[in-house]
């Protein structure tokens, strides 16, 4: 499903970063785990089609992502990745809901009981009139769960998800994150230097 | 959900700044209008009440006010003229048509002329109820008139002295309404119109009261004392206009004005007023658009991983731009139809101050072919403030922005 070959990237020849080799197969979820500094945003991102390797292959479900044009990129994303930051964004002129509905009107959806679905399954779909700046930090980041799999995205990158969390939360976003993954029929790949999040997953790669 | 309504939500997000880039707009826009609807509808109540007039003889005094009191009833008369004089220049060869007005009084603010049936037919007036005059004291109401002070045919008029509501009454001086004119979209419209020998009548017994006991002998002259205010000529040809009334002028103790050139002497010089007016105008919706550039340059910079966030998900960089160049748009043609409604409300505003104050009315509200520029002026206003940002949203690395969060 995902398989990387000698991807290698620089910010105009001041920071160079090689990176090892990635075989994901279907149904398996990934752990990249790194200090700071070894390029794990910059994976994250040539992973999702922001940034472009400057040698090497990226090959996503079959597609060679470095052969893509940036419309293309852009067309890619919408229909396969579902993104989690590590600080979540949002549209801050709409609510929770128009922010789900504006993600599927970008990839042509309009599905208001998958956002129903989606935002009852995450325990917060009391919250769906309430502009983004209303909410809490666990309820942020929930909603921004939601906005990655709201399109049904057939992989979740999420890049730091629980670096800010004390044991205990930590604990339960990344088993969200999980259950999302499996419940919506998406993989999983999280990438963070938190190494409390190891045995979570079966799978993992050092960076 | 879509892109278009996204850019709305982003504006009512920000009202306080969007209002002021709108508010500018809304001003700049209006005055134009304002005053472009103003121009236009003067002139064309102007042009209108012309009706081929090529000269108009009355007394000496200020040619502008000569044509503003006999063709447009909206000033004092320079005075009166005598019939003799005037009979004498309306026997001119050169002379195809001549129509005499007499003022002097007034029924409640509303001016009463006493003139020639040819006066009547010279504005198409129609009698809606009732007949014409046939005897002296008998009038004809215009329809601005009638339906103000609600007067209805039989109903008797008492006149006051002079062209304003203050003046002296006569208390012989009462009209008969025997007819009704329709409305005319001209000055008649405004007027209660006699018979010369109506107001001729009028001012003798007026003029034999205060005089009482002086030259009784005056009436054996009658004829030769009469006076009227003034005289609406039409000439055989075009051409006699250049020379027959610098003839009048030169020759006789007559005045004579020619409207067409007093008229667009007059708006020469309003016509000062109003680019001046509209250069500010443009200007401030110059600074309108400075005042959107900015704001959506600013809003560009707290909204980057707002920007960022949308990429994510799958939009392209021409929706983005799309969607900045569209919050643009709503605002300024938001701020033009605005605009347009202020300077309709101006309108309506400055048309019941000169119907209180003379009788005039401008109510025509159709959309200038003016305003369409000024409509075209708005959309590019909306494009150019916004074409800076959005290239820049165009141009915007995502990854770097999300990766500097």
């Amino acid at each position: 499903m995902l398989k990387t070959k000698e991807v290698e990237f620089n910010y105009d020849n001041q920071m160079f970063f090689k990176f090892q080799n990635i075989d994901l197969n279907s149904n398996e979820n990934l752990l990249i785990i790194g200090e700071s500094g070894v390029g794990k945003t910059t994976l994250m991102h040539l992973l999702a089609g922001l940034l472009k390797s400057n040698s090497g292959s990226i090959k996503l479900f079959d597609k060679e992502l470095n052969q893509m044009s940036s419309y293309q990129l852009d067309s890619f994303r919408k229909n396969n990745i579902g993104i989690v930051f590590q600080r979540p964004h949002f549209v801050n002129s709409l609510t929770v809901k128009e922010n789900l509905q504006l993600a599927q009107y970008i990839a042509n959806k309009n599905d208001n009981t998958r956002i129903e679905s989606i935002l009852k399954n995450l325990n917060i779909f009391e919250k769906s009139n309430k502009k983004t700046n209303q909410l809490s930090q666990g309820e942020k980041q929930r909603v921004s769960i939601a906005l990655a799999i709201v399109n049904s995205p057939k992989l979740i990158l999420a890049d730091e998800p629980t670096s800010s969390l004390d044991d205990n939360n930590c604990s339960k976003v990344i088993k969200l994150l999980k259950k999302q993954a499996t419940d919506f029929g998406a993989q999983l790949i999280v990438i963070t230097h938190d190494s409390r999040l190891k045995k979570h997953f079966k799978k993992s790669i050092e960076l | 959900m879509n892109i278009f309504k996204l850019s709305i939500k982003n504006i009512f997000n920000k009202p306080l700044s969007s209002s002021i880039s709108l508010a500018l707009l809304v001003l700049g826009v209006g005055i134009i209008s304002l005053l472009l609807q103003l121009n236009t509808l003067i002139k064309d109540q102007m042009d209108n009440n012309l009706r081929g007039i090529d000269m108009v003889v009355g007394a000496k005094g200020s040619p502008l006010q000569l044509i503003l009191s006999s063709v447009y009833h909206i000033d004092s008369p320079t005075g009166n003229i005598s019939l003799a004089e005037a009979e004498t220049i309306s026997n001119n060869r050169m002379v195809g048509s001549s129509i005499k007005i007499l003022y002097g009084d007034n029924y409640k603010g509303f001016r009463i002329v006493g003139a020639e049936k040819k006066f009547i037919e010279l504005y198409k007036g129609v009698i809606k109820e009732g007949k014409d005059w046939d005897n002296p004291y008998e009038v004809l109401v215009g329809s601005k008139v009638y339906e103000k002070l609600k007067i209805n045919l039989g109903d008797e008029l008492i006149s006051s002295h002079g062209l304003r509501e203050t003046g002296q009454s006569h208390d012989e001086g009462t009209f008969k309404v025997v007819g009704l004119l329709k409305p005319s979209n001209s000055v008649i419209d405004q007027l209660i119109i006699t018979s010369p020998q109506s107001v001729w009548d009028i001012h003798e017994t007026h003029d034999h009261d205060e005089h009482e006991n002086e030259n009784e002998h005056e009436h054996e002259n009658e004829h030769d004392n009469r006076e009227i205010t003034a005289m609406l000529i039409k000439f055989k040809s075009p051409m006699n206009i250049i020379q027959f009334p610098r003839q009048i002028n030169e020759n006789t103790n007559l005045q004579a004005a020619v409207p067409s050139y007093e008229i667009s002497r007059l708006f020469k010089l309003f016509g000062f007023g109003i680019e001046t007016l509209s250069y500010l105008a443009y200007l401030i919706i110059i600074v309108s658009g400075f005042s959107l550039f900015i704001n959506l340059f600013n809003s560009m910079r707290e909204r980057k991983y707002e920007m960022a966030l949308i990429r994510t998900l799958g939009a392209s960089r021409f929706q983005l731009s799309t969607m900045i160049i569209f919050e643009s748009l709503v605002l300024t043609i938001s701020g033009f139809i605005l605009g347009l409604l202020f300077s309709r409300f101006g309108v309506m505003f400055v048309s019941s101050l000169m119907e209180e104050s003379i009788n005039y009315n401008l109510n025509s509200l159709k959309i200038l072919n003016e305003e369409y520029w000024l409509l075209g002026l708005s959309v590019l206003i909306g494009v150019v403030s916004s074409l800076i940002p959005a290239i820049q949203v165009y141009k915007m690395n995502i990854s770097k922005i999300l990766a500097d969060a």
